[in-house]
């Protein structure tokens, strides 16, 4: 059950710690953090599916007959990059509030946008 | 002409880097304009051949579907296409002028490539037929829209854009999450294949699980009340044009990919069968019409008033769609495409207020009545499509929700009842604009400033003239979405 389903188990462990971080973290570059922990568990489950017991990676070789599922990795090397963007454009916007809110904690700019 | 559905996405995909390379903003706006065009007339052509109930299927790359990538063109996504591609068109016309006073010249050129790229994304997730490949779309759309959003004048809104860009992110990789899980129980992705396959393996929590995760990672996407959060401030701190833009199609084309969901690759049973989507839909969907229009009541600032008002109009469509009867979710697709003309006529009205005058807080709106006439008549008559007044756009909808409404006893009893409130409290919220532009003097400083300029009034005007003329002559919307709804129930 915990042995066989090891991968799974991760996926759901880092999937919570990740969303958790995302509403818990005061700090944005955190939130930013936190969102990337969740969505490298949704890359891990995809990986996960593509496995098949025996197989090996999905590349010609002689003498291999058993290849893993290749599409869940091309899919999840699409979902990678859309992660890499958005974290960049994330980490941009972080840089922007910085320079007009001078900080980047979420309370302090709650307080500034309220005081206004 | 077989080429059509690709050109459909590959034209605004091409541009948007072109966009960039040209730097000057009047070219910039030239090409996007003109690919906006294109994409209209490629839409129109589209949705033409679909009357007759044709489906097109193309094969993206001559890779034959369920293996390759597929686009397909039923009478929903048709009617979707030419919805988003014409306010497309439309506001990217208002953009040139609009733009000119809200960012800094030497970003235009980038303004006008988040622009086309969201286009690109927001016409790819209603055209593609692959599950996987809804999802790319979807990440293109989002993330140029947080960019578009945080091109807004003041600093909120980078804290507008952030917030989007985090719910937005989590709403995509719980679609994400869904989509691997049917892929895991299925072994395709092609939504036409899917639903082939699915019934053979409903009976799993796999399933079920798949089912819970899209329909609420499609819920943030739509701001289904309460995953609301992120879009009053998005739109209130963006650019005009990019409120009117991201209000009319945006969320309109997030309803339409739960709709697909349900509908074409979930089907009716499940989803509403065995799944309690029903009683959640329509209970959530009753407390945002309240919240969203009690909200808008009490808004200073009018950008934020029609955010908030689009929240509640969101509830009607969802409304018409959980109701699962024909009358039902034609009216819901009806909805979609009459509330996207009011709400873009409404914040392109306030985009030439806000060009005029510098900003949009109803002090700003004092006897515009009187120095901004044209102006405030638009913003008018896409008041009275908000409320459903007979002979604006808004009406029919409304009208054909409570016939649907009709069917369904007391529920049915209490959805109507919070339809007539909602417009109630529409008039409310409108009211106040109305009186204070035609109850007040205005400033004299205003009265200086005079009318916005007719590269701004003519786009407003089209779309106020079209809530009316889809409020009088309801042929082809009515037809459209009636046929689009009966296909989604019956033929699959």
């Amino acid at each position: 059950m915990i042995v066989g389903l090891f991968n799974y188990w991760i996926v759901i462990l880092m999937m919570m710690l990740g969303f958790y971080v995302v509403i818990a973290a005061n700090n944005l570059i955190k939130k930013v953090i936190g969102l990337n922990i969740f969505q490298t568990s949704v890359f891990i489950l995809y990986i996960s599916i593509g496995k098949i017991s025996g197989g090996t990676a999905p590349i010609l070789t002689e003498g291999v007959e058993i290849y893993a599922n290749p599409l869940p990795q091309v899919l999840i090397l699409t979902a990678i990059v859309v992660g890499v963007a958005t974290t960049a454009l994330g980490l941009a916007l972080i840089v922007r509030i910085k320079e007009a809110y001078d900080t980047i904690e979420e309370d302090e700019i709650y307080l500034q946008d309220r005081t206004l | 002409m077989s080429h059509l559905p690709a050109l459909q996405i590959v034209l605004p995909l091409l541009a948007a880097p072109i966009c960039l390379l040209l730097r000057k903003s009047s070219l910039a706006w030239l090409l996007a304009l003109g690919v906006a065009l294109c994409g209209l007339a490629i839409s129109i052509v589209l949705f033409h051949r679909t009357l007759n109930g044709e489906i097109i299927s193309y094969a993206m790359g001559g890779w034959e579907p369920p293996w390759g990538i597929e686009y397909r063109v039923d009478r929903l996504s048709a009617f979707v296409l030419l919805i988003v591609s014409a306010i497309a068109a439309v506001t990217f016309a208002f953009a040139n002028r609009s733009i000119a006073r809200e960012i800094p010249l030497q970003k235009h050129s980038l303004f006008y490539t988040a622009l086309l790229l969201c286009l690109a994304g927001l016409l790819g997730i209603t055209i593609t037929g692959d599950a996987f490949n809804l999802f790319v779309f979807l990440e293109i759309s989002s993330l140029s829209s947080y960019v578009l959003i945080s091109f807004g004048r003041e600093r909120r809104a980078l804290t507008a854009a952030f917030q989007y860009l985090i719910m937005g992110t989590i709403g995509a990789t719980m679609i994400l999450i869904g989509t691997g899980f049917i892929y895991m129980m299925t072994g395709t992705l092609n939504m036409a294949d899917l639903a082939l396959r699915l019934p053979g393996v409903m009976d799993t929590n796999t399933v079920r699980a798949a089912f819970a995760f899209l329909i609420v990672g499609f819920s943030i996407k739509l701001a289904l009340f309460p995953l609301h959060v992120w879009l009053p401030n998005s739109y209130a701190y963006a650019p005009s044009v990019v409120s009117a833009f991201l209000a009319a199609t945006a969320t309109k084309v997030a309803i339409y990919s739960l709709i697909r969901f349900i509908f074409t690759i979930f089907g009716v049973d499940f989803a509403f069968g065995e799944m309690p989507l029903q009683v959640i839909l329509i209970l959530l969907s009753i407390i945002a019409v309240f919240v969203g229009s009690l909200s808008a009541i009490f808004q200073l600032n009018i950008k934020h008033m029609l955010a908030y008002s689009s929240v509640a109009q969101i509830g009607y469509i969802i409304i018409g769609i959980a109701l699962v009867s024909a009358v039902g979710l034609s009216a819901g697709i009806l909805h979609l495409f009459n509330h996207a003309l009011i709400k873009g006529c409404l914040f392109l009205a306030v985009g030439c207020v806000f060009y005029q005058q510098g900003d949009a807080t109803i002090d700003n709106f004092k006897g515009l009545g009187k120095t901004m006439p044209w102006t405030m008549a638009a913003f008018v008559i896409g008041g009275l499509g908000i409320i459903g007044m007979p002979l604006t756009a808004g009406f029919v909808s409304k009208w054909y929700l409570v016939l649907a409404a009709l069917e369904h006893g007391v529920v049915g009893m209490i959805i109507i009842i919070s339809v007539l409130l909602g417009s109630l409290l529409a008039v409310a919220y409108i009211w106040r604009i109305v009186e204070a532009a035609y109850f007040n003097q205005p400033e004299a400083a205003a009265i200086e400033r005079g009318e916005a300029p007719l590269a701004l009034l003519i786009p407003t005007w089209i779309l106020a003239l079209a809530t009316i003329y889809f409020g009088i002559f309801t042929q082809l919307s009515v037809d459209a979405a009636m046929q689009a709804a009966q296909s989604l129930l019956g033929g699959k």
